[in-house]
Parts: structure tokens; C-alpha cells; sequence
């Protein structure tokens, strides 16, 4: 039983409050004294060469106070990408320079070419009008294959074929995983596509700069998911201002899904033009924008293969994939298709020989980058799919299968062909949780009763695993990291004994005020509403990475964890001293430190008022005051894993695909808050179904986006999808954290797309359209029908 | 967005006189114009605001059948229409959203006549009758093309009059961004014929399908419908749809229209 607003409750989300009432402070919602507004000119060319930029005309505009274009930061650093990843011979990747604002060529339709501020919004865009661009249109590079294979068109220059890199993980097991294939009794062949999202975060991108001319110090306030991160990529990287004299807020956001991980060039460009004005320049991006300029989500192109015997025993599985980076490197594009993608193709099975090749390809496109889930759900996808394709061509149990190939809980831990080691798992548990709770013994009467009303029902499994909590410094440091993923926590107890809890990890709705609360009052036995969780402000916080891959709880929440146990060990020298008794017998519970055996005890209040009021205090040994920091690098991922099952109906006569029925078995290792992980399984579900059945970003030939907004681009309602089936009762903690945890933000969107793929293929083949082995996502109704017409 | 002029008339005289105006545009729910003025693809010099006319709001029966005044937004059809034509309600009902339905307008769907509205294919298949402030205009005269109306410059739609059919259903396939028809079909039965009107499918805008409506006047059942198929040639294509995917879906609709008439 939770202890009331401790771990394990499902503790309402306290910043709920603000939100939903209005008054969450969003970057918009900020405005700075003599603040002036920034507009963005962007290429409506996928592809050009840039001749000239006359902004002459445009700077006589009324309210025009200035207008920047490449050349003026021509002399900027470029915006890193955050790995570097070797190809197969040796050599070091590609990458090219990401500029503020394109230089010499525009890349993409929507790359940024010229910026004008204004005293208002309107102005700036009325003047917008008049810049003229000539721009000579090149010929646009769309599509990966022709990218490769034309050496003569080139999204840079300086990159023929326009390959960043050709990557083989791990390429010493090639010949090996060959020749499993060459001697195997049966190989299952799948080409498909990971379809190409845009991540649609609520709330666009925006940036205000404020440069103080008193003081030289810049502020950046901006929708960031890390700001530490972007503070160090902006200083150190792209305008060399020293990191102190650098502050980044990112106050309330909302939602990221990986989007807001990465630096973007407006970031920079309204700090530089701050400073050129000397006053704060805001810029707010259209919806429109968004879509155009935000770095998109996944774009493979896989062929996978998977070899077995005939009772379906898994030998060696190999896959050749083609991902898209787009135009320039966004800063996770090169770590997303490899260490998070090839190193988790091993899934929850002991398959023995993996290969992964995985070539990353410019083309004239928005970037791309990670997306909720990033690298695991491609590989889920590919793993999942084909293991179906491979049950259906034996006709063999697609759950029987996927048990005699598990790893098994005595085999833990495990290491994989892949290079990781998982921990912990068991992964027949959630599978029979799923089972249960999707009551699979009941399926035969519910698709009879489809059947009665025309529909098609099928039901699909996805048995998926991942790694996250991301990530061990030296580890991915040997692989190429230019960072650090490390994480911090200051826990500051005030006089007065509540407490200031300065995080590194960043809340963008992942409820972050609410369970770190619930840990320190756990903890330190005093209210959750005595504690006040910091995070968003790089002159408040330690330095913290941010908020991605599923890491806050398993990295920051263990730093915080460790900054407790500071705490307490301090309040215990403490406590000694005041009840004049030895270090060793103080004892301390439900906030009380006592010494054993007696009725002598001092509350935690009591201890942090002597702290600070050091009247009676051990001065000559002890500091006063009572604050510590805790920085922690984790050991290994984390690798939580699940059970999908998915029912759809499908319309035969119009395509259309609803899904029915939909159950989560997952292990998320110990929960801090059982209502906040349902809502984070029940949001990634919601995304998976998206990328599943609706979302697609399609560029045509001329490398013009064709969904640039949702007139064209469709997101998932709440009418397109069913009430989820959320269990999280399996639990294998975590081995390497004390708190047990695993992670659990990204489960939904990488477990559920090849279960709701499954189970469309299941439903066409009870239909007697055996024809078809698979269909690409999205699977919308016209190309369901398509299939069925054959 | 750029600057522009409001009115706000009282009275049709007044309005029409406004649309007289150098650069004056009609602003009915604005549920098509604003979005195009932010996005500053329209800009309009003067705006002249038709939701404040008494005479063109409302929903009553007539000589014509059913009136409803042209500025009377979806979802007062929707309510004030069920008693009378429950198809028509039915497909003002499922229109957008409720913030749309609040605010677009009968008369702002027609004057636009977007290729993928509902109403064009209520008026079409209803054999409605559009008033204007000069004339009236039979449906099958009204909707000349792909966005395209027999409106003048300036004229103004007052008023739609559907003559209200035995059995009538409207059956929309959503396209699965924008929500609007994929394609959508109304069959409308009257005592002496039945009319069938598609929207969303076709290139050229709204359109009937005559070959249906002979074999549904014959026969009003779907097994009527047996071995027709409407022809891919006009049909669109975009990433929602394939011609071949919307003559499918014609015929679909068609015939579950048909069911489900009453």
C-alpha cells in the first residue's frame, strides 16, 4: 500500500491545475519590455541556389528594424550533430555545416533564408513580402534510391551520393549471419517502409532572446526539451558565447516528442539580433511553419530478412535499410537510425546472429530526427512484422512462436548479437497478462460477431522491448557521442524545512512536478505539498541533459534519489549531535530521525531549522545549511518491454480499418505513479495507432510537402481510437538504479504499430485475401481497398 | 492577415449596397475566408459581414418546402430541420465541429462551393431552389464547377428552398485529415423521382449520377443498383484517394444510402 502522495499513488498531476485552468506560462505568453518580432523567410524551392537576397526595399518598410540573412552568419559555427557515427570501412560520417540561415543553397522547402524583425508581427510580414529572393530553383532530391544512385545530384556539394554513412552493426558478425542464411530451412523476406511522421507537438516552436548591453549576458527563452543541452550547443558550438554568459529558460512546454530535443537555428538567430538591437526579439512559429521546419519523425526503408528452422525457431536475422536525415543533420539524426535502432534488433528473442546495415541519406526534405520512441519503434516494426510474416508462410501460432524464442528469465542477464546487455525481464509474464486481459479465449466469438455485421476482424501481437533511460557516458561515448547523458538534482531544504527540488530533466507533460514530489516525500516522510519541483532554467538547475528516451526517472530520478540520501545522511550527523548520541544510532523513518531503543527523536523540520539557525550545532565538523547535488551516470539502459494485442474490424467494401480492442501488458519495472504511466502508455498507443493507420508526411516529386497541415496530415482523434488496456502489474526492476525503474514514455509508440499492422493482415486473410502480406503504414482505407482489389 | 474594412449590415439593402464596394468580399461563418486571409492568400479590402440579417436567418416551411435563410449556421439546421427533412439535419449535424457548426453558414458552403462540402449535395439531390437578392436559381443551374457558382459579382444568396423528399439519406466517407467528404452521397426519393447527388469525389464539383436516379426511380433498393458503377475519368486523385478508390466509394455509399433512407 503507497504511502499517501508518496510512491505508488496515483497522485492527481498537480501542474494539471495551471494548465488546464489557462494559466500555464508558455514562451508565448512571455513578453519582454521593448520586445520586437522576428519573421522567418523560408524557401518555397526544396532545392537552390541562392544568387541574391535584395532586402532593400523590405528594411524601408514601416516598423522594419532590421533583416539578417545567411551571409551575416556566414562566421557562426554550424549546428553539431550529437554523434559520430563510422561506416562500415572505417570512415568517419559526413556532416556537412547546418548554418543559422541557408547560405549559398537552400536545401528544403522551409529552410530559413532570411529573418526580419519588426516592432509587430504584422510589419515584419508585410516587409517579408517585399524581400526578394533570387533563388535558382536545382533539381529537388526526394527520393532515398535515386539519391544514392545519382552521384551527379547533390544535396551538398561535397557529399556524392549523398550518403552521411553506410553502418554495419556489427559488422564482424556479417559472414557469419550470411552463411546462417545461406544454410537456414527457411528465410522470410519483408520489404517495408517506417513511414515519415511530423511530430505535431500542441504548442509550436517559439524563442525570445534578450541580450542585456549592461551586463553581455544573453537569456534565451524557448520551447526546449533539454536546456542545458541547447545552452551547450549554442555557446559551445554555433556562437561562442562563453556558457556563463548564457541562460536558457524553457519554461512551460507543450509536448515535444523528440521535436524539441534539437537546437534549431532560430534559436541563435533572435539572440544575434537581440544583440544587433539591443533589444528582445521574439519569434513564434505559424502551425504552417511547423510542419514544414520542426524535424520530422522515422523514414526507413528496410528490407529484413529472418531465417529459421521449420518449427520456427529464429537463427539469424538481417536486415538493409535506407534512412532519411533530409537536408542537414538535426543533432540526434545520425544516433536515432543506428545505436537506438541496429542495437535493439535482437527484440525480446534469442535469435543468435543480427545484422543490421543502415545507410543515412540527405535529401532535400526537413530534417529527421528522433520521434517518440526514435529507433525503437523501426525496429520493433521490422522485428514484429516479419516474425508475423514468417508464422503466416508456416502457418505456425504467431504467440507459441514468439515464446520458444524469448529469452528466457533464467538467461538474465543477457547479452544480445546486438551489444547490449539486458538486465532483467520476463517476457512470457506480460505475454500472459495480455492474453488475460485481452481476453484472447473470447476473439472467435467476437470476430463471428463482426462477421454478422459485415466486418472483417483480425487480432495482431507486437512482443516488444527497448532500451532506454538513456544512457550509460562511456558506453555511447565508444560509440561515438559527443555528449555526456548523465543527469542531476539538487535537493535544497529551505529553513522553514519544505524543500526546493532543482532538477535537470524537463517536464513538457510528462507530470514531472507530481511524481518527483511523490518521491521526496516518500523519502524524506514529510507532505508531497511541502515539496517544489525546479526544473526549465539553467540558473536554477544543475546541469542536467533533458528529457528523452524514456531517461527522466531512471537517470534524473536516481540523481534525485542520491541527492536524498545526502540529505539524510547529513541529517543524521545532525541529528547526532542534537540528541547527543552516536552517528551510528540515529535511525531515520517517516520524518524522524531517532536513536534506537529510545523515545528520542527530532523531526526533519527540526533538523533543517537547526541547519540553518546553527545555534546548537556541530560547526567545528559539519556545514550548516542543508542542500546536496547528486549527479548520476547510469550503469547500463534500461529495458522495459511488453505484450500488445490488437483487434481490428475492417469495412472490405470501403477500407476502412477501426480499431476495436487494444491491450497493454508491459514491464515498466517498479511505478512511482500508476495514473501518470497509464497516461503516458495510453498517449504512445494513441501515436502508434497514428503512424499506423493516418499519419504520413509526403513530399511529391519536386520535394513539396503535400501535407503541410491537417487539412492533409491526419492526426489521430479521440474517435479513432478505442478505450486502451493498460497493465503494468509485471514487474522485473531494474537491476542497476534503486528506484527499480525502467522508463515508460515511449512504450505505446514503439510496441503498438506492428500489432495494429498484424492484426489488419489477420483481418484481410480471415477474409480469404490471402494475397496480401503486407500493406505500408499508413494503412488508410484507400490503400486497404487497393490491396483487397489486388 | 492584412487590414481590411468591416461592416456589419442590418438589412439586405444595406448589404448589397456594401458588396458594391471597390474590394468588398461577403463574409458569411468565415469558415473558408478567415483562415485564407490569415494564411494572406485572400485579402479583401472591405469585409461585409451577412450574420447579422434578420431575413436570412432561420429555418421554416414554405411554398418552396423547407427555407432556411442562408446565414443560419449548421447547427440550428441541424436542430430546427430534424422535424421536417431529418437527412438534411442529419448532414448539417455532421459537419466539421461544433465550433464550426456554430459558425458556418448554409449560404457560405454554397457561394463557396468547396468540391468536398456536404451541402452542395443536399441542394443537388433536394432540387432546391437558391434565392438571391436578385433572383432565384434552380440547383441544377446553381453549381457550375469546381468552386465555381451561377452567382453575379455581388449577388447575394438569401435563402435555400429544399423541397422535402418521401425518404432521403446523406452518407458522408471522411477523408481522414480535414474530415470533409472523401466523398458523400445524398439520394433523395420523390414521389416522382429519385436524384442522387455526389460531392467530394468529382473535379469538376457536385454532381448527379443519372444512371442511378433511372434505376432508382424504377426501383428504390439497392438491388437496383446492381451492375451499375459510376466511371473513373472525373473522378479526383490525391493522397486520400485514388479515381478508382472514389467511383468504389461512390457506389458504396449509394447503395447504403439507399438502405438507410427513410
Amino acid at each position: 500500500m503507497p504511502k499517501d502522495g508518496g510512491i505508488g499513488a496515483s497522485t492527481k498531476r498537480r501542474e494539471d491545475v495551471r494548465f488546464l485552468t489557462g494559466k500555464g506560462r508558455y514562451t508565448d505568453d512571455i513578453n519582454l519590455r521593448g520586445q520586437a518580432i522576428a519573421y522567418f523567410l523560408r524557401s518555397d524551392q526544396a532545392h537552390g541556389k541562392i544568387n541574391k537576397i535584395d532586402t532593400a526595399e523590405a528594411l524601408q518598410m514601416p516598423g522594419v528594424l532590421a533583416i539578417m540573412t545567411g551571409e551575416d552568419f556566414a562566421a557562426m559555427g554550424g549546428n553539431p550533430a550529437g554523434w559520430l557515427v563510422q561506416s562500415r570501412g572505417g570512415e568517419t560520417m559526413k556532416e556537412p555545416k547546418r548554418p543559422v540561415l541557408a547560405h549559398g543553397k537552400v536545401r528544403h522547402v522551409g529552410d530559413a533564408y532570411a529573418v526580419v524583425i519588426a516592432e509587430t508581427y504584422q510589419q515584419a510580414r508585410d516587409a517579408a513580402e517585399m524581400v526578394e529572393a533570387d533563388i535558382t530553383p536545382l533539381p529537388a532530391i526526394v527520393d532515398m534510391a535515386q539519391a544514392v544512385a545519382d552521384a551527379s545530384n547533390r544535396v551538398h556539394d561535397e557529399i556524392e551520393n549523398n550518403v552521411c554513412f553506410d553502418w554495419g552493426w556489427i559488422e564482424d558478425n556479417r559472414a557469419a549471419v550470411d552463411a546462417a542464411f545461406d544454410a537456414a530451412p527457411h528465410v522470410t523476406t519483408l520489404e517495408l517502409i517506417n513511414n515519415r511522421l511530423i511530430p505535431n507537438a500542441m504548442e509550436p516552436r517559439a524563442s525570445i532572446g534578450d541580450f542585456d548591453p549592461g551586463t553581455g549576458d544573453y537569456k534565451l527563452y524557448t520551447t526546449s526539451q533539454n536546456p542545458h543541452l541547447t545552452r551547450l550547443l549554442i555557446a559551445a558550438f554555433v556562437m561562442g558565447i562563453p556558457e556563463n554568459k548564457l541562460t536558457v529558460v524553457a519554461p512551460d512546454v507543450g509536448g515535444g516528442f523528440g521535436s524539441k530535443i534539437y537546437h534549431y537555428g532560430e534559436e541563435a538567430a533572435v539572440l544575434a539580433a537581440s544583440k544587433l538591437l539591443n533589444r528582445p526579439v521574439k519569434w513564434v512559429a505559424e502551425r504552417s511553419e511547423s510542419f514544414l521546419s520542426d524535424a520530422h519523425g522515422r523514414d526507413h526503408v528496410t528490407k529484413i530478412q529472418l531465417a529459421s528452422d521449420l518449427e520456427g525457431n529464429f537463427l539469424a536475422l538481417r536486415t538493409e535499410t535506407l534512412a532519411n536525415v533530409g537536408a542537414y543533420l538535426s543533432n540526434f539524426a545520425t544516433v536515432t537510425p543506428t545505436f537506438l535502432h541496429g542495437t535493439l534488433m535482437a527484440g525480446p528473442y534469442k535469435t543468435p546472429l543480427v545484422y543490421v546495415n543502415v545507410k543515412a541519406v540527405f535529401t532535400n526534405t526537413a530534417p529527421v530526427d528522433a520521434y517518440r520512441g526514435a529507433g525503437r519503434p523501426e525496429a520493433t516494426y521490422s522485428i514484429e512484422r516479419v516474425v508475423d510474416k514468417l508464422c503466416r508462410e508456416l502457418g505456425l501460432d504467431p504467440i507459441a512462436v514468439r515464446r520458444k524464442n524469448f529469452i528466457q528469465p533464467d538467461q538474465f542477464p543477457y547479452t544480445t548479437p546486438v551489444g547490449l546487455v539486458y538486465d532483467t525481464g520476463n517476457y512470457d509474464a506480460t505475454l500472459d497478462k495480455m492474453i488475460e486481459l485481452g481476453d484472447l479465449a473470447g476473439f472467435n466469438a467476437r470476430r463471428a460477431q463482426s462477421e454478422k455485421n459485415g466486418k472483417l476482424r483480425g487480432i495482431g501481437f507486437s512482443t516488444w522491448i527497448e532500451a532506454c533511460g538513456i544512457a550509460p557516458s562511456a558506453l555511447v561515448g565508444a560509440l561515438g557521442a559527443r555528449v555526456g547523458l548523465f543527469d542531476a538534482a539538487t535537493v535544497r531544504v529551505n529553513a522553514t524545512g519544505n524543500i526546493s527540488v532543482m532538477v535537470g530533466a524537463h517536464s513538457h507533460g510528462q507530470g514531472h512536478e507530481t511524481v518527483f514530489a511523490q518521491i521526496v516525500s516518500d523519502k524524506l516522510g514529510i507532505p508531497a505539498e511541502s515539496v517544489e519541483i525546479v526544473h526549465g532554467d539553467t540558473s536554477k538547475i544543475p546541469f542536467g541533459m533533458g528529457t528523452y528516451g524514456s531517461r527522466s526517472l531512471a537517470v534524473c530520478g536516481t540523481a534525485m534519489t542520491k541527492a536524498v540520501d545526502k540529505i539524510i545522511a547529513k541529517g543524521r550527523k545532525i541529528a547526532a549531535h542534537m540528541l547527543e548520541a552516536a552517528e551510528e544510532d540515529i535511525s531515520f523513518e517517516d520524518g524522524k530521525f531517532s536513536v534506537a531503543g529510545t523515545d528520542k527523536a527530532k523531526t526533519f523540520g527540526e533538523i533543517a531549522f537547526s541547519a540553518y539557525v546553527p545555534h546548537n550545532y556541530p560547526l567545528e565538523t559539519l556545514e550548516p545549511g542543508l542542500e546536496e547535488t547528486a549527479f548520476y551516470d547510469p550503469a547500463n539502459f534500461t529495458y522495459p518491454a511488453g505484450a500488445y494485442a490488437c483487434e481490428v474490424e475492417i469495412d472490405a467494401e470501403t477500407g476502412r480499418v477501426e480499431v476495436a480492442r487494444f491491450t497493454c501488458a508491459d514491464d515498466f519495472g517498479n511505478v512511482m505513479n500508476p495514473m501518470i504511466v497509464e497516461g503516458q502508455v495510453h498517449g504512445g498507443v494513441v501515436q502508434g495507432i497514428g503512424q499506423a493507420l493516418l499519419e504520413a508526411a509526403a513530399y511529391d516529386e519536386n520535394g513539396q510537402l503535400l501535407t503541410g497541415s491537417y487539412m492533409d496530415y491526419a492526426m489521430p482523434r479521440a474517435d479513432d481510437v478505442p478505450m486502451v488496456t493498460v497493465d503494468h502489474s509485471c514487474i522485473t526492476p531494474c537491476t542497476h538504479n534503486p528506484l527499480g525503474v525502467k522508463g515508460c514514455g515511449e512504450a505505446g509508440a514503439i510496441g503498438s504499430p506492428p500489432a495494429v499492422i498484424n492484426a489488419v493482415i489477420d483481418a484481410l486473410h480471415s477474409g480469404g485475401h490471402t494475397h496480401i502480406a503486407h500493406i505500408d503504414m499508413p494503412v488508410t482505407p484507400a490503400r486497404v481497398w487497393a490491396a483487397i482489389q489486388g | 492577415m492584412h487590414n481590411f474594412e468591416f461592416v456589419k449590415p442590418t438589412t439586405l439593402a444595406e448589404a448589397v449596397k456594401a458588396m458594391s464596394t471597390e474590394g468588398a468580399q461577403a463574409l458569411s461563418g468565415g469558415q473558408t475566408l478567415t483562415p485564407t486571409m490569415k494564411q494572406r492568400l485572400a485579402a479583401p479590402e472591405v469585409l461585409v459581414s451577412l450574420t447579422a440579417i434578420p431575413e436570412m436567418k432561420g429555418v421554416c416551411t414554405g411554398a418552396g418546402g423547407l427555407h432556411i435563410g442562408a446565414a443560419t449556421p449548421h447547427a440550428v439546421v441541424a436542430r430546427d430541420a430534424r422535424a421536417h427533412y431529418p437527412a438534411l439535419a442529419a448532414l448539417a449535424g455532421g459537419i466539421g465541429d461544433p465550433a464550426v457548426r456554430n459558425r458556418g453558414t448554409i449560404g457560405g458552403s454554397i457561394a463557396n462551393n468547396d468540391p468536398a462540402a456536404c451541402y452542395p449535395a443536399a441542394v443537388l439531390a433536394s432540387g432546391a431552389t437558391v434565392v438571391t437578392n436578385t433572383r432565384k436559381i434552380k440547383a441544377d443551374d446553381y453549381f457550375t464547377g469546381l468552386f465555381e457558382t451561377a452567382l453575379e459579382e455581388g449577388e447575394i444568396v438569401t435563402e435555400v428552398q429544399f423541397p422535402i423528399p418521401e425518404k432521403a439519406a446523406y452518407l458522408k466517407f471522411n477523408q481522414p485529415a480535414s474530415r470533409f467528404a472523401l466523398t458523400g452521397v445524398f439520394v433523395a426519393k420523390y414521389k416522382d423521382a429519385v436524384r442522387v447527388a455526389v460531392t467530394g469525389a468529382s473535379d469538376g464539383g457536385v454532381f448527379r449520377w443519372a444512371e442511378a436516379e433511372a434505376a432508382l426511380t424504377k426501383s428504390f433498393d439497392v438491388s437496383a443498383l446492381e451492375g451499375l458503377s459510376y466511371p473513373t475519368d472525373s473522378m479526383m486523385s490525391d493522397l486520400h484517394g485514388t479515381p478508382e478508390y472514389r467511383a468504389n466509394l461512390i457506389k458504396v455509399l449509394t447503395k447504403r444510402a439507399v438502405a438507410a433512407a427513410h
